[in-house]
């Protein structure tokens, strides 16, 4: 699969749909396991400079997604709720590209699948995150709408 | 934990949730220890946990309500208690923490405490258990590998832990310590339970991830779209049940499977019932001992298909 990289959050869960439809027949799997251990950086990019920090460059266990959770989680234990679901994106990358070194194609493509889910899943809790924390788009559950100052007739 | 018999009766906390939506929960835990000869004695005048309402009001208040059920726990002599709800379980053990660490805790306990007429608990008396942790160190899956009588074989399960299960591992001393105890970056004792059953696990990589439970009033799209990534995910590692072991992570995949329907049009067949229902259908319990029918996810006629119930 040749996907261009994803620029935002919504991009990120658009490529874990796209690559979650077509891994049974991905002709390149460790190439979109990389794209979508990418888009999970994106991910948390997003929570990152939403808390209005400069995402990290550095290297947690040798994957960056690691370290940008870390410091997504700092001062806010709740964001170690997608601990897990991290740490999995890279396990899952691992065993494609582990797979493919033992011929094994079908799994690779099956756990490429499964990355493509785990995705998902962080773009969906972050993205949920983000407006829980009034850090995202606008909803009604935004700060400030329920500000002191702000009040929905203002 | 050392897996001797003091865990044969322990004191048994079910909390609010397993009298209302988890009924079924706390139906098939009860059969279930009745039928592997376990006994558990419901704590006496228990109260909330806190929950996460009172805890979001006030967190010190919380950890008194949590700490007064281990005190009643203590009052009874037990030294350990079962909760079989991940909340419940998460914020007795907090307060067993915060007790042990934080001093603002421990005053703001024996003050609420001494206005409510009874002794503060101290930290270090009452060891709060996880229903996985009771059966798995009561029994071993030795002795349920024998006591089976209706094996769970062929009946693919991704088991669902949920996130207070593990969350946060300063709590759980007890976890992370090597073979034999459970690990919070890859939680087992699910799988090892039903294993012993004759269950066959899938590999499952959302096994400990939110399912949204949370946000289930606020933004019920968003609860209804993770739940409906864990069961796609669920189904995509073909398993045929999701495997529970929280009254909270139960109802939002039901609820959120039947809306995920309903809202989104995404229907998906996996079932969604409780480790105890599950085994102790294969003790030889029957469905309805087990509270299958109080379940909103209706698995019945799958359930009979595979020679269960």
């Amino acid at each position: 699969m040749t996907l261009q990289a994803p620029l935002d959050l919504d991009g990120a869960i658009a490529l874990a749909d796209a690559v979650a439809a077509s891994a049974a027949s991905d002709a390149a799997p460790l190439d979109s396991a990389k794209q979508l251990l990418g888009a999970g950086e994106v991910v948390l990019e997003a929570w990152v400079e939403a808390a209005g920090n400069v995402p990290t460059e550095e290297e947690v266990e040798g994957y960056r997604l690691l370290a940008l959770h870390r410091q997504g989680a700092k001062g806010n234990p709740s964001f170690n709720a997608c601990r897990e679901t991290c740490r999995e994106l890279v396990y899952l990358r691992n065993v494609v590209e582990m797979s493919l070194s033992e011929g094994d194609l079908a799994q690779a493509r099956h756990h490429l699948m499964l990355e493509a889910h785990v995705l998902r899943h962080l773009g969906l809790f972050v993205g949920g995150k983000l407006h829980e924390s009034g850090l995202g788009d606008f909803c009604c559950s935004s700060r400030p709408l329920h500000s002191a100052d702000s009040t929905i007739t203002n | 934990m050392d897996g001797s018999n003091d865990l044969q009766k322990v004191a048994y906390y079910p909390g609010c949730a397993l009298e209302g939506t988890g009924h079924a929960y706390n139906r098939s835990t009860k059969a279930v220890g009745k039928s592997l000869g376990l006994e558990l004695v419901e704590l006496e005048n228990w109260n909330c946990c806190g929950a996460m309402e009172v805890k979001n009001v006030d967190p010190k208040v919380q950890t008194y309500l949590s700490a007064r059920n281990l005190s009643i726990a203590e009052d009874m002599g037990f030294d350990k208690v079962m909760a079989p709800c991940n909340g419940c379980y998460h914020n007795l053990k907090k307060a067993e923490y915060d007790l042990a660490n934080d001093p603002k805790s421990v005053e703001v306990n024996e003050r609420i405490s001494a206005k409510a007429g009874h002794d503060a608990y101290k930290p270090g008396k009452v060891e709060t258990i996880h229903a996985l942790d009771w059966i798995k160190k009561a029994v071993g899956e030795e002795e349920l590998e024998k006591r089976v009588k209706n094996s769970l074989k062929g009946i693919k399960v991704a088991n669902y832990y949920g996130c207070m299960y593990t969350r946060p591992r300063h709590i759980f001393p007890e976890k992370d310590k090597g073979p034999g105890s459970e690990s919070t970056a890859k939680p087992h004792f699910m799988d090892d339970i039903l294993a012993a059953a004759g269950a066959e696990n899938v590999e499952f990589p959302l096994k400990t991830a939110c399912c949204g439970g949370a946000h289930s009033l606020s933004d019920s799209d968003m609860s209804t779209k993770l739940v409906l990534n864990i069961i796609e995910t669920a189904e995509a590692c073909g398993a045929e049940v999701i495997a529970t072991e929280c009254p909270t992570c139960h109802t939002g995949l039901e609820m959120h499977q039947v809306r995920a329907e309903k809202v989104l049009g995404r229907k998906t067949n996996v079932k969604i019932l409780y480790f105890t229902q599950l085994l102790g259908m294969a003790l030889g319990l029957s469905a309805s001992k087990v509270g299958v029918q109080e379940n909103l996810s209706d698995s019945r006629a799958f359930l009979k298909e595979k020679g269960l119930g």
